[in-house]
């Protein structure tokens, strides 16, 4: 079965809390891990602003999922790919992102994030079999 | 192999053309669709972005999208090719992946 896993990419480009783009895709992310696919997640344009660390969305009444991407590597959602010029663009450095884990296959826990540049991420693009738009 | 990019938003709007632009590798193709298609106009502001990605890239615009907006074929920037329905459906059934930007 694992040999027949397709390779999914979600990119996400919008914002959270203002549409509701971000949630969706998360909650599809979830269920497409559940079905053993090969998943991973990117992060472009204003979709950078999801991983954002500090977000309290208390006073606007609605859920506030940042913490559930920390949850992702329970899912074996490994690979989450950030543009490194839409972090720029918006004055935002890694330093500014959520602490999003997976354990290795040795047991250890590392960062589920990656930063790459837009050529990088045009390439990471090209090698998938489905890719979902959010 | 190759992707077919679809961009269903003016360009004058959101940045969806621009991003979409900055990821295309060469042999891909490009479908203008919905709103997306005004900025195929000449002399837009995006002209020369789309100019610059036909150089690698194909660049197509749904023509009932564009009909619907008054647009015409000698409209468009030089090398944008309108495609009817069934054009769509080729241009996805011959590229690996399709990848919409919303």
């Amino acid at each position: 079965m694992a040999g027949d896993a397709k390779k999914f990419l979600y990119v996400n480009r919008k914002a959270p809390h203002g549409t509701i783009y971000a949630l969706e895709s998360l909650e599809v992310v979830l269920i497409g891990a559940a079905f053993e696919q090969k998943v991973a997640l990117a992060f472009l344009d204003d979709g950078v602003f999801q991983l954002v660390k500090g977000q309290n969305t208390k006073e606007i009444g609605v859920k506030n999922f940042a913490n559930t991407y920390r949850a992702l590597g329970d899912y074996d959602v490994r690979e989450l790919y950030v543009e490194a010029e839409s972090l720029a663009e918006r004055g935002l450095s890694a330093a500014d992102l959520l602490e999003i884990t997976h354990e290795n296959d040795a047991g250890e826990d590392v960062s589920s994030l990656r930063i790459v540049d837009r050529a990088q991420m045009a390439k990471i693009m090209s090698g998938q079999d489905v890719i979902l738009s959010f | 192999m190759s992707t077919l990019h679809t961009v269903n938003k003016s360009p004058f709007e959101r940045n969806s053309l621009a991003s979409c632009l900055g990821h295309c590798t060469a042999g891909d193709a490009v479908l203008l669709i919905e709103d997306g298609v005004v900025g195929a106009r000449k002399g837009g502001s995006a002209a020369a972005s789309l100019a610059k990605a036909l150089a690698a890239c194909k660049v197509y615009a749904l023509a009932g999208d564009l009909a619907a907006r008054g647009l015409r074929k000698d409209d468009l920037v030089e090398g944008v090719e309108p495609v009817d329905y069934a054009g769509f459906v080729d241009l996805a059934a011959n590229h690996a992946r399709t990848l919409s930007w919303l």
